[in-house]
Protein backbone atom coordinates (compact mmCIF):
# COMPACT_ATOMS: atom_id res chain seq x y z
CA UNK A 1 0.00 0.00 0.00
CA UNK A 2 1.07 3.45 -0.60
CA UNK A 3 1.93 5.99 1.56
CA UNK A 4 -0.72 8.20 0.51
CA UNK A 5 -3.40 5.75 0.49
CA UNK A 6 -2.61 4.79 4.41
CA UNK A 7 -2.98 8.62 4.74
CA UNK A 8 -6.27 8.58 2.50
CA UNK A 9 -7.47 6.42 5.18
CA UNK A 10 -6.42 7.80 8.10
CA UNK A 11 -8.01 10.47 7.28
CA UNK A 12 -11.00 9.07 6.58
CA UNK A 13 -11.39 7.23 10.09
CA UNK A 14 -10.40 10.59 11.75
CA UNK A 15 -13.15 12.75 10.31
CA UNK A 16 -15.20 9.77 11.02
CA UNK A 17 -14.54 8.96 14.75
CA UNK A 18 -12.30 12.60 15.73
CA UNK A 19 -15.09 14.76 14.30
CA UNK A 20 -11.92 16.71 12.78
CA UNK A 21 -11.92 18.82 9.14
CA UNK A 22 -9.90 16.56 6.54
CA UNK A 23 -7.94 18.99 6.25
CA UNK A 24 -6.88 18.78 9.06
CA UNK A 25 -5.14 15.32 9.24
CA UNK A 26 -1.07 16.43 8.26
CA UNK A 27 1.73 14.21 8.27
CA UNK A 28 3.73 17.08 10.52
CA UNK A 29 0.76 17.47 13.02
CA UNK A 30 -0.32 15.98 16.29
CA UNK A 31 -3.60 14.50 17.18
CA UNK A 32 -3.11 15.10 20.56
CA UNK A 33 -1.41 19.00 20.28
CA UNK A 34 -2.64 20.21 17.17
CA UNK A 35 -6.30 18.22 16.68
CA UNK A 36 -6.69 18.22 20.13
CA UNK A 37 -7.67 14.65 20.22
CA UNK A 38 -8.63 13.53 23.99
CA UNK A 39 -6.79 9.94 25.31
CA UNK A 40 -9.70 7.61 24.90
CA UNK A 41 -10.51 8.73 21.46
CA UNK A 42 -7.20 8.36 20.39
CA UNK A 43 -7.16 4.58 21.44
CA UNK A 44 -10.64 4.06 19.98
CA UNK A 45 -8.74 5.38 16.69
CA UNK A 46 -5.98 2.93 17.22
CA UNK A 47 -8.48 0.27 17.74
CA UNK A 48 -10.48 1.61 14.43
CA UNK A 49 -7.14 1.55 12.31
CA UNK A 50 -5.96 -1.66 13.57
CA UNK A 51 -9.41 -3.52 12.10
CA UNK A 52 -9.40 -1.50 8.60
CA UNK A 53 -5.52 -2.60 7.79
CA UNK A 54 -5.66 -5.74 9.43
CA UNK A 55 -2.95 -5.10 11.72
CA UNK A 56 -1.91 -4.75 15.55
CA UNK A 57 -0.19 -1.52 16.76
CA UNK A 58 0.79 -2.67 20.41
CA UNK A 59 0.88 0.15 23.01
CA UNK A 60 4.80 0.08 23.52
CA UNK A 61 5.24 1.26 19.99
CA UNK A 62 2.36 3.58 20.00
CA UNK A 63 3.47 5.96 22.95
CA UNK A 64 6.20 7.16 21.27
CA UNK A 65 4.06 8.61 18.29
CA UNK A 66 4.64 12.32 18.21
CA UNK A 67 3.07 13.17 14.49
CA UNK A 68 0.76 11.69 11.91
CA UNK A 69 3.78 11.18 10.01
CA UNK A 70 5.38 9.00 12.67
CA UNK A 71 2.15 7.35 12.57
CA UNK A 72 2.49 6.33 9.31
CA UNK A 73 5.77 5.18 9.54
CA UNK A 74 3.88 2.77 11.84
CA UNK A 75 1.37 1.14 10.06
CA UNK A 76 3.55 0.63 6.91
CA UNK A 77 5.94 -1.17 8.63
CA UNK A 78 3.20 -3.49 9.84
CA UNK A 79 1.61 -3.60 6.67
CA UNK A 80 5.43 -5.06 5.58
CA UNK B 1 -41.66 -5.68 29.93
CA UNK B 2 -38.21 -7.33 29.62
CA UNK B 3 -35.05 -5.07 28.46
CA UNK B 4 -32.77 -5.99 25.94
CA UNK B 5 -31.26 -9.26 25.72
CA UNK B 6 -27.85 -9.32 26.35
CA UNK B 7 -24.47 -10.80 26.19
CA UNK B 8 -23.14 -11.56 29.68
CA UNK B 9 -19.88 -13.33 30.73
CA UNK B 10 -19.39 -14.63 34.45
CA UNK B 11 -16.20 -15.43 35.56
CA UNK B 12 -16.00 -18.14 38.37
CA UNK B 13 -19.63 -19.09 37.37
CA UNK B 14 -19.54 -22.56 38.21
CA UNK B 15 -20.72 -22.58 41.82
CA UNK B 16 -21.69 -19.71 44.74
CA UNK B 17 -22.68 -16.61 44.28
CA UNK B 18 -21.41 -16.97 40.29
CA UNK B 19 -23.50 -19.59 39.40
CA UNK B 20 -26.54 -17.75 41.06
CA UNK B 21 -25.45 -14.85 39.18
CA UNK B 22 -25.69 -16.99 36.15
CA UNK B 23 -29.36 -17.95 36.43
CA UNK B 24 -30.32 -14.78 37.68
CA UNK B 25 -29.60 -13.30 34.86
CA UNK B 26 -30.47 -15.90 32.01
CA UNK B 27 -33.56 -15.52 34.17
CA UNK B 28 -34.44 -11.80 32.43
CA UNK B 29 -33.56 -13.31 29.30
CA UNK B 30 -29.38 -12.73 28.74
CA UNK B 31 -27.57 -14.89 26.98
CA UNK B 32 -25.24 -15.62 29.62
CA UNK B 33 -21.52 -17.57 29.31
CA UNK B 34 -20.07 -18.60 32.61
CA UNK B 35 -16.24 -19.87 33.23
CA UNK B 36 -14.97 -22.50 35.30
CA UNK B 37 -11.21 -24.13 35.48
CA UNK B 38 -12.29 -27.95 35.03
CA UNK B 39 -15.06 -28.37 36.74
CA UNK B 40 -17.46 -28.69 33.55
CA UNK B 41 -20.48 -26.56 32.83
CA UNK B 42 -23.63 -25.88 35.14
CA UNK B 43 -26.52 -27.39 32.76
CA UNK B 44 -28.58 -24.74 30.86
CA UNK B 45 -25.83 -21.95 30.89
CA UNK B 46 -22.72 -22.00 28.15
CA UNK B 47 -19.81 -22.83 30.12
CA UNK B 48 -16.18 -21.69 29.10
CA UNK B 49 -12.88 -23.14 30.57
CA UNK B 50 -10.74 -20.07 31.48
CA UNK B 51 -8.06 -19.74 34.66
CA UNK B 52 -8.12 -15.80 34.93
CA UNK B 53 -4.38 -15.77 35.70
CA UNK B 54 -4.00 -16.80 32.35
CA UNK B 55 -3.90 -14.05 29.94
CA UNK B 56 -3.83 -16.53 26.12
CA UNK B 57 -6.63 -18.51 28.74
CA UNK B 58 -8.97 -15.80 28.87
CA UNK B 59 -8.60 -14.71 25.19
CA UNK B 60 -9.49 -17.82 24.41
CA UNK B 61 -12.63 -17.71 26.31
CA UNK B 62 -13.58 -14.75 25.32
CA UNK B 63 -13.04 -15.87 21.69
CA UNK B 64 -15.48 -18.57 22.30
CA UNK B 65 -17.98 -16.45 24.40
CA UNK B 66 -18.12 -14.12 21.23
CA UNK B 67 -18.62 -16.76 18.64
CA UNK B 68 -21.35 -18.45 20.30
CA UNK B 69 -22.78 -15.08 21.54
CA UNK B 70 -21.71 -11.97 20.74
CA UNK B 71 -19.12 -9.22 22.26
CA UNK B 72 -19.75 -9.03 26.01
CA UNK B 73 -21.69 -6.33 26.82
CA UNK B 74 -21.77 -7.27 30.52
CA UNK B 75 -18.99 -8.71 32.21
CA UNK B 76 -19.38 -10.07 36.25
CA UNK B 77 -15.61 -10.60 37.41
CA UNK B 78 -16.31 -12.72 40.35
CA UNK B 79 -13.59 -15.37 39.81
CA UNK B 80 -11.58 -15.58 42.94
CA UNK B 81 -9.85 -17.76 45.70
CA UNK B 82 -8.77 -17.58 49.42
CA UNK B 83 -5.80 -18.98 50.99
CA UNK B 84 -6.16 -17.87 54.65
CA UNK B 85 -3.18 -17.44 56.77
CA UNK B 86 -1.72 -15.06 59.64
CA UNK B 87 0.38 -12.08 58.27
CA UNK B 88 3.49 -13.74 60.00
CA UNK B 89 2.63 -17.42 58.83
CA UNK B 90 2.04 -15.87 54.98
CA UNK B 91 3.82 -16.16 52.35
CA UNK B 92 5.03 -13.58 49.58
CA UNK B 93 3.85 -16.72 47.31
CA UNK B 94 0.67 -17.06 48.94
CA UNK B 95 -0.37 -13.08 49.04
CA UNK B 96 0.97 -13.29 45.21
CA UNK B 97 -0.88 -16.06 44.27
CA UNK B 98 -4.72 -14.33 45.69
CA UNK B 99 -4.03 -11.03 44.29
CA UNK B 100 -3.06 -12.70 40.84
CA UNK B 101 -6.28 -14.22 40.58
CA UNK B 102 -8.66 -11.32 42.56
CA UNK B 103 -7.25 -8.32 41.30
CA UNK B 104 -4.82 -9.21 38.32
CA UNK B 105 -7.41 -11.44 36.99
CA UNK B 106 -10.22 -9.23 37.65
CA UNK B 107 -7.53 -6.57 35.23
CA UNK B 108 -7.61 -9.33 32.41
CA UNK B 109 -11.07 -10.20 31.56
CA UNK B 110 -12.11 -6.22 32.39
CA UNK B 111 -9.01 -5.42 29.31
CA UNK B 112 -10.00 -7.86 27.09
CA UNK B 113 -13.99 -7.03 28.02
CA UNK B 114 -13.41 -3.27 27.66
CA UNK B 115 -12.08 -2.83 23.77
CA UNK B 116 -16.08 -4.26 22.64
CA UNK B 117 -17.63 -2.45 24.96
CA UNK B 118 -15.74 0.67 23.07
CA UNK B 119 -16.93 -0.28 19.77
CA UNK B 120 -20.62 -0.48 21.15
CA UNK B 121 -20.36 2.72 22.97
CA UNK B 122 -22.23 0.64 25.88
CA UNK B 123 -20.95 -2.00 28.47
CA UNK B 124 -21.82 -2.94 32.05
CA UNK B 125 -18.59 -4.11 34.37
CA UNK B 126 -19.78 -5.45 37.95
CA UNK B 127 -16.55 -6.32 40.10
CA UNK B 128 -17.95 -9.01 42.90
CA UNK B 129 -15.44 -7.75 46.02
CA UNK B 130 -16.44 -8.72 50.01
CA UNK B 131 -16.91 -6.38 53.15
CA UNK B 132 -14.00 -7.71 53.74
CA UNK B 133 -12.24 -5.64 51.44
CA UNK B 134 -13.12 -2.56 53.23
CA UNK B 135 -13.64 -3.95 57.06
CA UNK B 136 -10.33 -6.04 56.66
CA UNK B 137 -10.06 -9.80 58.66
CA UNK B 138 -7.89 -11.52 60.42
CA UNK B 139 -6.14 -14.24 58.71
CA UNK B 140 -7.45 -12.76 55.34
CA UNK B 141 -4.68 -9.72 54.32
CA UNK B 142 -4.02 -11.46 50.58
CA UNK B 143 -8.10 -11.78 50.32
CA UNK B 144 -8.96 -8.13 51.82
CA UNK B 145 -6.21 -6.61 49.64
CA UNK B 146 -7.14 -7.50 46.57
CA UNK B 147 -10.79 -6.85 47.08
CA UNK B 148 -10.28 -3.77 47.66
CA UNK B 149 -8.06 -3.28 45.16
CA UNK B 150 -11.72 -4.06 43.16
CA UNK B 151 -12.87 -0.85 44.46
CA UNK B 152 -9.97 1.49 42.73
CA UNK B 153 -10.04 -0.52 39.85
CA UNK B 154 -13.41 -0.26 38.90
CA UNK B 155 -13.88 3.14 39.96
CA UNK B 156 -10.81 4.27 37.72
CA UNK B 157 -12.64 2.44 34.90
CA UNK B 158 -15.75 4.40 36.16
CA UNK B 159 -13.62 7.35 35.22
CA UNK B 160 -11.99 6.87 32.10
CA UNK B 161 -15.16 4.30 29.99
CA UNK B 162 -17.86 6.91 31.48
CA UNK B 163 -17.94 9.14 28.54
CA UNK B 164 -18.81 6.04 26.37
CA UNK B 165 -21.32 4.91 28.26
CA UNK B 166 -19.81 1.72 30.40
CA UNK B 167 -20.55 1.89 34.00
CA UNK B 168 -18.39 -0.02 36.22
CA UNK B 169 -19.37 -0.48 39.65
CA UNK B 170 -18.65 -2.66 42.61
CA UNK B 171 -20.73 -4.87 44.66
CA UNK B 172 -19.79 -6.01 48.34
CA UNK B 173 -21.25 -9.28 49.59
CA UNK B 174 -21.03 -9.91 53.17
CA UNK B 175 -21.86 -13.29 54.61
CA UNK B 176 -22.98 -15.71 52.33
CA UNK B 177 -23.64 -19.44 52.09
CA UNK B 178 -20.75 -20.64 49.59
CA UNK B 179 -18.77 -23.64 49.79
CA UNK B 180 -16.10 -20.86 50.47
CA UNK B 181 -17.50 -19.77 53.54
CA UNK B 182 -18.91 -24.04 54.64
CA UNK B 183 -15.41 -23.98 56.16
CA UNK B 184 -16.00 -22.07 59.00
CA UNK B 185 -16.14 -23.57 62.53
CA UNK B 186 -20.02 -23.42 63.92
CA UNK B 187 -18.21 -21.00 67.15
CA UNK B 188 -17.02 -18.83 64.75
CA UNK B 189 -20.06 -18.95 62.77
CA UNK B 190 -22.31 -17.83 65.73
CA UNK B 191 -19.78 -15.27 66.56
CA UNK B 192 -20.15 -13.23 63.23
CA UNK B 193 -24.12 -13.91 62.93
CA UNK B 194 -24.10 -11.52 66.45
CA UNK B 195 -21.99 -8.65 64.04
CA UNK B 196 -25.18 -8.79 61.19
CA UNK B 197 -28.05 -6.53 61.78
CA UNK B 198 -30.23 -8.50 59.79
CA UNK B 199 -28.87 -11.57 61.91
CA UNK B 200 -28.44 -14.04 58.92
CA UNK B 201 -26.49 -15.29 56.32
CA UNK B 202 -26.95 -14.20 52.56
CA UNK B 203 -28.19 -16.95 50.05
CA UNK B 204 -26.02 -16.62 46.94
CA UNK B 205 -29.37 -14.76 45.00
CA UNK B 206 -29.69 -12.61 47.52
CA UNK B 207 -26.23 -11.34 45.93
CA UNK B 208 -27.47 -11.95 42.76
CA UNK B 209 -30.46 -9.93 42.34
CA UNK B 210 -27.75 -7.16 43.29
CA UNK B 211 -25.31 -8.32 40.23
CA UNK B 212 -28.63 -8.38 38.32
CA UNK B 213 -29.80 -4.61 38.61
CA UNK B 214 -26.60 -3.65 38.19
CA UNK B 215 -26.59 -5.00 34.63
CA UNK B 216 -29.94 -3.91 33.79
CA UNK B 217 -31.64 -0.83 32.15
CA UNK B 218 -32.52 0.13 35.83
CA UNK B 219 -28.83 0.95 36.67
CA UNK B 220 -28.41 3.12 33.74
CA UNK B 221 -26.95 5.97 36.26
CA UNK B 222 -24.76 4.02 38.60
CA UNK B 223 -21.36 3.89 37.88
CA UNK B 224 -17.98 4.15 40.47
CA UNK B 225 -20.56 2.81 42.94
CA UNK B 226 -19.62 0.08 46.22
CA UNK B 227 -22.85 -1.19 46.72
CA UNK B 228 -22.44 -3.64 50.13
CA UNK B 229 -25.02 -6.78 50.12
CA UNK B 230 -24.32 -7.53 53.20
CA UNK B 231 -27.22 -7.55 55.91
CA UNK B 232 -25.21 -4.49 57.38
CA UNK B 233 -22.28 -6.39 58.55
CA UNK B 234 -20.07 -3.61 56.52
CA UNK B 235 -21.85 0.02 57.79
CA UNK B 236 -19.92 2.93 58.45
CA UNK B 237 -17.13 1.41 56.18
Amino acid sequence: MERTEVLDVMREKAVEMLEVEPDAVQEDKSFVDDLKVDSLSLVEYTMDLEDAFGIELPEDELTDLTTIGAFVDLIMTKLG
Amino acid sequence: MRGMSRSVLVTGGNRGIGLATARALAGAGHRVAVTHRGSGPPEGLLGVRCDVTDLSSVEAAFAEVEAAQGPVEVLVSNAGITDDQLLLRMSEQSFARVLDANLTGAFRVAKRASRPMLKARWGRLIFVSSVVGLSGAAGQANYAASKAGLVGFSRSLARELGSRSITSNVVSPGFVDTDMTAELSQARRAEILKTIPLGRTATAEEIAGVVAFLAGDASSYVTGAVLPVDGGLGMGH
